[in-house]
């Protein structure tokens, strides 16, 4: 009878502890994958710091006037301290990478001293624009390095716990890819002398403009189908099913999707007027048989179609087998950069997978455009001289207060970079530089 | 008597061209297909439009088969410099000027693509000079180790000495992947470069897919964009971090990265979505929160207007 007791007692004793043991062994794993994650996520930042902070260098370079380059230098000087702090969270006690630190202290001691000066009245010396220049290059160095190891991260799913482990235990062989990575980013910087020291304005709307031309009748939910049958381009609208936003959209749409013949589609319409906001179709697209020019005609009638007039291309882009396109309205020769409509086509067909005219309808009116007071020719005496301007045009941005402004806009270039740069076109002040990307080394095979 | 010798000789001459003529134009048959290549063209074409703009000395940058700003500005200047139409785009008559006024060593720039050397393809400069073995820095022999297979002294001899007699070879192998396929002449270009939405790297897009894959990967393709696009908005808002690792890795922000399932590896559909949402698509109607009303555990989350439900997901702001 006792013994019974006491396997019983003992049975649930063990049960006890395999049960707290278990808990415990939970509990551990949540705190690592969350000491994980904040490490992945300091190194990505840091990355993505790296990044920005080499391409407001390069802007700061194609400035000219000095009322945008002194807040141009106070985001680098943000941008280095925030660079740093993501280093300071990095399990790197056992690797050096002080130099790396030192770096960018440097950058930030330079452009802080610049920044807190009156560039109005002592403007940058020439030994100043060529330290800044240096810096442009080796920051695009450590860039460049920080960013193959990101890669090799990603793409072998790289844990910072692993490296921790492989810091602490030298001898092990461990893949130590983050390592060796990481020390070529130190071995980067070392090379330096000592004698050193997003922003796309396309649709950005800050004041929203409460969708004025959504105008028109309120459409019901059986014409809304109607309405995305056609677009579809499908014959039955049994396949469609529909939904209604709810309390927080901004303005009130008919969601419409469909699956059929290997497709998936998907559609917003605005309640009022019955306008395709955004349109997706999602299908595997095979081989490319028509050029991006091709996809190009496609996307235009296609928007003719839907009664898009006066738009012009501004950019494209091939991604894949599908080619994306950006228009931008153009009233009577200036282009307006918030309303915007993005157009998605398949290269295998032609046919259009997608269209978004969200920032089109927010912002789109008839403007009063007023006549430009400075002329094109004195707008170019404000850019920096060494820009060698290829095109210009007339455009209207928003500026930093979200306010519609008619600006003279240049294309430049300077070294080996393009820019954007917007003028003002009644007060001559610089009003935005933008250095171009768009295209980036594939990692995937170097 | 000098009458007659003049006729011989402008005879001679006319035959000549006559000759050079009917033999050259199996060369402008190689040349281009029949494309218009515009700015954000990838592929071969470009590869070849690049090389032929570098001969004549407009283009200095990379040949990586990417149409990008340095090649429109190149494409441009040509145009300008022959009296065509400067439109920024290799249409009919700019491919014909280019390919008269060029030469094409195809096979050149596919060895030194597939080798991944760092190359230039100027016209009357040697060729030998023209191109540098790939720099070997720790990172490229890190990642090696896994793969032990690779013939590494092989590598590197080849490519310092004779970079030319390597094609005819076909045992010299760079990639695994490569040394599985047949080693014909005709090997495809492979670009170096890819088109990035501007402001975004592919480490970027690649991050966020994960996080897409890892919250979304049941969900149709909407609603897949609808997850991307709410990273977005919350980069672009200023009630949360600034950078996209920021808003991925924010402590209890995302279930998939509390639980791991971020590190599962994306697969294609994943990774078009984000594309989609950073080319401007968004579903969601601006929101900046959602939660699957099954498993969502907080009582706040529903006090938050919402805005519209795509699959398992309710999208809220």
């Amino acid at each position: 009878m006792i013994r019974w007791i006491l396997i019983a007692l003992l049975s649930v004793g063990v049960a006890g502890t395999a049960f707290w043991g278990y808990q415990e062994h939970q509990e551990k794993n949540a705190i690592l994958v969350q000491a994980e994650n904040t490490y992945q996520r300091s190194f990505h930042e840091l990355t993505y710091h790296m990044d920005l902070l080499h391409d407001e260098i390069g802007t700061a370079l194609a400035m000219n006037s000095d009322h945008r380059l002194s807040p141009q230098m106070v985001e680098i000087w943000r941008l280095t301290s925030e660079a740093q702090s993501n280093v300071g969270q990095l399990p790197l006690g056992l690797l050096p990478f002080n130099k790396t630190e030192e770096f960018l202290s440097n950058i930030g001691d330079f452009t802080y001293r610049t920044a807190v000066r009156n560039l109005d009245d002592d403007p940058l010396t020439d030994e100043e624009t060529k330290t800044l220049k240096q810096l442009y290059e080796q920051s695009a160095d450590i860039e460049n390095e920080l960013r193959k190891v990101q890669h090799l991260a990603l793409e072998n799913n790289l844990r910072w716990m692993d490296v921790q482990l492989a810091l602490a235990n030298e001898d092990e062989q461990v893949d130590n890819t983050i390592i060796d990575g990481l020390k070529t980013v130190e071995k980067t910087v070392e090379g330096f002398k000592e004698t050193n020291v997003d922003s796309s304005v396309i649709g950005t709307s800050a004041k929203q403009h409460q969708y004025q031309f959504l105008n028109g009748k309120k459409i019901s939910e059986q014409e809304a189908l109607e309405i995305s049958k056609d677009i579809f381009g499908i014959r039955d609208t049994a396949d469609i099913t529909i939904a209604q936003t709810g309390e927080g959209a901004d303005v009130p749409l008919y969601s419409a999707s469909y699956d059929a013949n290997g497709k998936h589609g998907y559609i917003d319409l605005s309640q009022q007027g019955g306008k395709p906001l955004s349109m997706l179709i999602n299908r595997d697209v095979g081989e490319k048989e028509l050029s991006l020019n091709d996809g190009l005609k496609k996307a235009e009638t296609y928007m003719k179609e839907l009664g898009f007039e006066d738009m012009e291309l501004f950019q494209s882009g091939q991604y894949g087998n599908t080619g994306a396109y950006t228009f931008l309205y153009n009233q009577d020769g200036v282009r307006v950069y918030s309303d915007e409509i993005e157009v998605k086509v398949a290269l295998d067909n032609g046919e259009v997978l997608g269209l978004t005219a969200l920032n089109y309808y927010m912002n789109h009116k008839e403007r009063e455009l007023p006549e430009p007071t400075v002329s094109s020719e004195e707008a170019k005496e404000v850019v920096n001289p060494n820009v060698k301007i290829q095109e210009e045009y007339l455009a209207v941005i928003d500026n930093d207060l979200g306010e519609e402004i008619l600006v003279h806009e240049f294309l430049g270039v300077y070294g080996d970079d393009t820019y954007r740069i917007f003028i003002n076109a009644t007060s001559g002040i610089e009003e935005k530089v933008e250095k171009l990307g768009g295209t980036e080394i594939n990692y995937a095979i170097n | 008597m000098s009458y007659k010798k003049i006729t011989l000789l402008v005879l001679i001459i006319s035959l000549l061209t006559i000759g050079y003529v009917v033999a050259n134009p199996k060369q402008s048959v190689e040349a281009f297909s029949e494309q218009i290549i515009q700015q954000g063209a990838v592929g071969e074409d470009v590869i070849e439009l690049q090389s032929r703009l570098q001969y004549v000395g407009f283009y200095n940058g990379k040949i990586d088969g990417v149409f990008g700003w340095g090649t429109y500005w190149a494409l441009r200047n040509f145009q300008y410099e022959f009296g065509l139409d400067i439109d920024g785009l290799a249409g009919e008559k700019t491919k014909e000027k280019l390919v008269k006024a060029s030469e094409y060593d195809k096979q050149f720039v596919k060895e030194q693509i597939a080798k991944g050397n760092k190359f230039t393809h100027y016209g009357g400069v040697d060729k030998e000079k023209q191109s540098a073995p790939k720099q070997s820095t720790p990172k490229q022999t890190a990642p090696q180790k896994s793969t032990p297979k690779q013939p590494e002294p092989n590598k590197s001899g080849t490519g310092t000495d004779s970079p030319n007699n390597a094609a005819g070879g076909g045992n010299e192998t760079d990639t695994p992947e490569q040394a599985a396929e047949d080693p014909a002449e005709d090997v495809e270009i492979t670009n170096t470069a890819v088109n990035v939405p501007q402001g975004f790297s592919q480490n970027d897009i690649q991050l966020m897919a994960n996080a897409v894959y890892g919250e979304a990967r049941g969900e149709p393709y909407e609603g897949q964009v609808a997850v991307a696009a709410v990273i977005l908005n919350r980069v672009a808002s200023p009630s949360f971090p600034n950078t996209v690792a920021g808003v991925i890795f924010e402590p209890r922000a995302f279930t998939a990265v509390a639980d791991g399932q971020i590190w599962l590896t994306p697969n294609d559909l994943a990774e078009e979505a984000v594309l989609d949402a950073i080319n401007g698509w968004d579903p969601t109607g601006n929101a900046t929160y959602y939660f699957n009303p099954d498993t969502a555990t907080s009582a706040w989350i529903w006090s938050r207007p919402q805005i519209k439900r795509i699959g398992k997901h309710i999208f809220c702001n």
